[in-house]
């Protein structure tokens, strides 16, 4: 009698786990923002280029460092100064079946500069290219009109789509999810607008399978919100992890954390241009000239800054000293740059050779709903300043007032927050420290209108000089001077955190992205 | 009434015609929604497309002129941030909105009346003075507070109910709906409870008020001389009497809970409209902003309009033809 029990027991066991083995897995995902199209295309923004890669895939990878990898595209290299060849994976195929072929890549670079109404989109990456040949069914070449070293870099921004299925669609055939059919390796399945987006593994998938049949992404704004859904378990991993919920957070037993520096740079931008700035008064409130366009003065400031305090204290020591626009490691980026040391003594020196020796008053501005912890910086650093004897006031507000103001050039100090979509230092050179330029597209963001020739003809000589190294050494050069001139004020890089159930891992990326084929399952 | 209807109608299309140009002068002067939009690294010239793409270079009359034109076609124009028409886009998310509204408003009408009515009647007993604190509360703390004590204890403690999101839905004559389906309902209880916490106490303060009022009048004196039951005096004549002026302000009530839902959305990760307008502010995406508020604006007046009706119905003293 015993035995029979055992053995039915036993059988029971068996079924139980085999059901369980059988069942779907499904892997549950909050993400803080939730892409406002699933049209690769038609708007360049980081959450809607995140969840692109779950559907299509780039010719040229990123990896968590944000350097170049093989993607559809297998290899490729400069077979002169303006032509760049590329070598097409073979038998990769799209959701529906169909080939993965050189017309698909042609029909991508085509359609990019004409999605309609685009509020911001991909042109930038495709601009140069002057012509797509296509030799054969794996092979294209492009040819650019200047040299163009960067181009490789340029293609790892956006996916490829199928020319078959996209030909005339429209943003709204993507979003419904009937264009929405690329190589990626998991399909659309559907996406309900602000609740969830469902996808199913593409088991024809050309690269490494994945564990879970089914990915479920919930968009979870509220940071409250998202940490409660990952401590009752309705989702298995969650990013943009708050600060303030580390602590407790890590101290959960089914919990675990990982963390990853980033590419968003913190910085000050100042007025180094104008006679007659808008927010530098003198200390009874007088007009003065700009101090500000004095180096000396732009030094001081970043002198005062304490920022391994800001690190530390206002960060949770989720952030990381800055010295130039990217972060260590990168290509063009300077080893010879050190974030600059605290030192109000030196700072308040230099005031004084720059004739201020009882400073002067100033407004810091900076936005409150943007980046972590915004205008608990800029008070910070007007504290800081402060003690140097530059009086500073802080004014922040929302971001949808703050960036319109600042392109407006209303303010004389402000924060701002930059992060590189291509991994390396020229894209930061060329929006922020180049002279303004509207024609030859420069200085889109150079709100502080800093301006040096030397540094404009590096970057301008970079910008055509295919060679690896030698463009790498001019991006270097021309990084140290802006610096040194203190052409902007680095602060610090912001460290994102990713919080999971045990059993998952994440080792994160510097550009946030959460993608399924880096989580890691098992243990 | 039909007077009364035309009067209110051509009321309406003024306070729309109003309401619209004071919006879109509003956004209009807190910024331009490209800064926001743009990739920083976008160059001037790729800018000055954007802009034009979405017809800002234009000044802002002539903007309103193309708005006013277009809406007259039923076109309130499309999201900048989803290239996708704003009234279809606001369409979409208001089932999810409605549905949380209509729920926290049964709860707040089912649980709120007869427990305030119950307060009014034992107003010296335990029970009373109870329901009124509970009430005292409903009022004082903050719903976003409360929602996320909600989550910690239901979701996170005991683990009964789901954080957040809309769980799964079913078509009902082509509307999704969660109420529908058992996963779908564990998604609906606490939003809802969350929502309906300061419109229950609402109702149990203007019930009870309106019991004790009543228990003085000189009919109530009268129905118990003529040897009525209690049940049927309070059941029936003094319900009655009570409800108008309960029904009247959980009638403006509503319309300001399907509008100003966007906290609870928000906490509960709820994919309604109100949550959509929080997002397209931010954004300064200006064509779903103008359509929110026009929406809104009407839902306001169709309520009060259909408060205006039950009144009439409920008090036939009241002529609605009447009100000049």
């Amino acid at each position: 009698m015993r035995k029979k029990l055992l053995l039915t027991l036993a059988i029971v066991v068996c079924f139980a786990l085999g059901a369980t083995v059988a069942q779907a897995k499904t892997l549950t995902l909050g993400l803080k923002g939730e892409p406002t199209s699933l049209d690769p295309h038609f708007h360049n923004v980081s959450a809607n280029n995140m969840q692109a890669l779950y559907i299509f895939d780039k010719l040229i990878r990123q990896d968590n460092r944000q350097k170049l990898q093989p993607g559809l595209a297998e290899s490729w290299a400069p077979i002169s100064e303006t032509v760049w060849e590329f070598k097409l994976r073979k038998g990769v195929k799209f959701h529906d079946g169909s080939p993965f072929t050189a017309e698909d890549v042609k029909f991508t670079l085509e359609r990019i500069p004409n999605v309609p109404n685009s509020p911001s989109s991909f042109s930038g990456f495709v601009n140069e290219i002057k012509t797509i040949d296509i030799v054969d069914a794996n092979t294209i070449r492009l040819t650019t009109e200047k040299p163009s070293p960067l181009l490789p870099r340029q293609l790892a921004a956006f996916t490829i789509i199928s020319k078959k299925n996209a030909e005339g669609a429209s943003t709204a055939d993507f979003n419904s999810g009937k264009a929405a059919i690329g190589t990626g390796p998991y399909a659309l399945v559907k996406w309900e607008r602000g609740d969830k987006i469902i996808y199913k593994r593409n088991d024809a998938y050309w690269g490494e399978k994945l564990p879970w049949d089914e990915i479920i992404v919930r968009p979870i704004t509220n940071d409250g919100t998202r940490v409660a859904a990952l401590k009752s378990g309705d989702v298995d991993l969650i990013n943009f992890v708050p600060p303030a919920d580390i602590n407790h957070l890590g101290k959960e037993s089914k919990i675990h954390l990982s963390e990853s520096p980033s590419t968003r740079l913190i910085y000050l931008h100042l007025d180094s241009d104008r006679e007659d700035s808008p927010t530098v008064t003198g200390n009874n409130g007088e007009k003065i000239k700009n101090p500000l366009k004095d180096p000396r003065v732009r030094k001081a400031i970043s002198k005062a800054i304490n920022r391994r305090a800001i690190a530390a204290r206002i960060m949770d020591g989720l952030a990381v000293p800055a010295s130039q626009m990217v972060p260590d490691g990168y290509e063009g980026t300077s080893t010879r740059l050190k974030p600059e040391a605290y030192d109000p003594k030196g700072a308040k020196k230099l005031l004084e050779l720059a004739g201020y020796p009882e400073g002067f008053k100033i407004i810091i501005n900076g936005p409150n709903d943007r980046y972590v912890n915004d205008s608990d910086i800029a008070q910070a650093i007007a504290q800081m300043l402060t003690k140097i004897g530059i009086k500073t006031e802080v004014s922040t507000m929302p971001k949808s007032v703050y960036f319109g103001r600042a392109s407006k050039l209303e303010f004389s100090l402000m924060l701002v927050g930059w992060a590189t979509d291509t991994g390396e230092q020229s894209n930061c050179l060329a929006s922020l420290l180049h002279t303004y330029d509207a024609d030859k597209g420069f200085g889109a963001s150079n709100r502080g209108r800093y301006s040096n020739p030397q540094l404009d003809s590096m970057l301008e000589e970079a910008l055509v000089t295919v060679d690896q190294d030698k463009h790498n050494d001019l991006i270097i050069k021309a990084t140290e001077i802006g610096i040194s001139d203190t052409g902007i004020v680095p602060i610090h890089y912001q460290v994102n955190v990713w919080g999971m159930k045990k059993g998952l891992d994440y080792n994160g990326r510097t550009d946030g992205y959460t993608i399924p084929r880096e989580i890691i399952s098992g243990k | 009434m039909l007077a009364f209807l035309i009067r209110r109608i051509s009321q309406s299309v003024m306070v729309l015609l109003v309401m619209s140009m004071l919006v879109f002068v509003g956004v209009f002067y807190i910024g331009n929604p490209i800064d926001i939009l743009i990739a920083p690294d976008a160059t001037p010239a790729e800018y000055a497309r954007a802009v034009k793409d979405l017809g800002l270079d234009k000044p802002m009359l002539t903007q309103y002129g193309i708005f006013l034109k277009d809406a007259l076609h039923g076109d309130l124009g499309n999201s900048f941030v989803y290239n996708e028409p704003a009234l279809k886009l606001i369409m979409q998310r208001m089932p999810a909105t409605m549905e949380l509204a209509v729920t926290a408003m049964l709860m707040a009408v089912f649980i709120g009346i007869p427990l305030g009515m119950l307060a009014g009647i034992k107003h010296d007993t335990m029970l009373g003075r109870s329901i009124m604190r509970f009430s005292i509360l409903g009022f004082s703390l903050p719903t976003f507070w409360v929602g996320l004590m909600f989550i910690i204890l239901f979701s996170v403690q005991l683990g009964w109910l789901p954080s957040g999101g809309r769980g799964t839905t079913v078509e009902l004559l082509g509307v999704p709906v969660s109420f529908l389906t058992w996963d779908g309902i564990q998604h609906l209880i606490l939003p809802a409870m969350n929502l309906a916490l300061f419109k229950t106490s609402l109702a149990i303060r203007l019930s009870r008020a309106g019991v004790q009022e009543n228990l003085q009048m000189d009919y109530v004196k009268f129905a118990k001389a003529k040897g009525l039951s209690n049940t049927r005096i309070i059941g029936l004549h003094v319900m009655k009497n009570i409800m108008i002026p309960v029904i009247t302000v959980l009638g403006m009530e509503f319309g300001g809970l399907i509008a100003f839902a966007v906290v609870t959305e928000t906490i509960f990760s709820w994919p309604g409209m109100g949550k959509l307008v929080i997002d397209s502010i931010g954004v300064l995406d200006r064509p779903v902003i103008v359509a929110y508020l026009l929406i809104t604006v009407t839902m306001f007046i169709i309520i009060n309009l259909l408060v205006d009706i039950i009144y009439s119905i409920l008090d036939p003293r009241v002529r609605l033809g009447d009100q000049n």
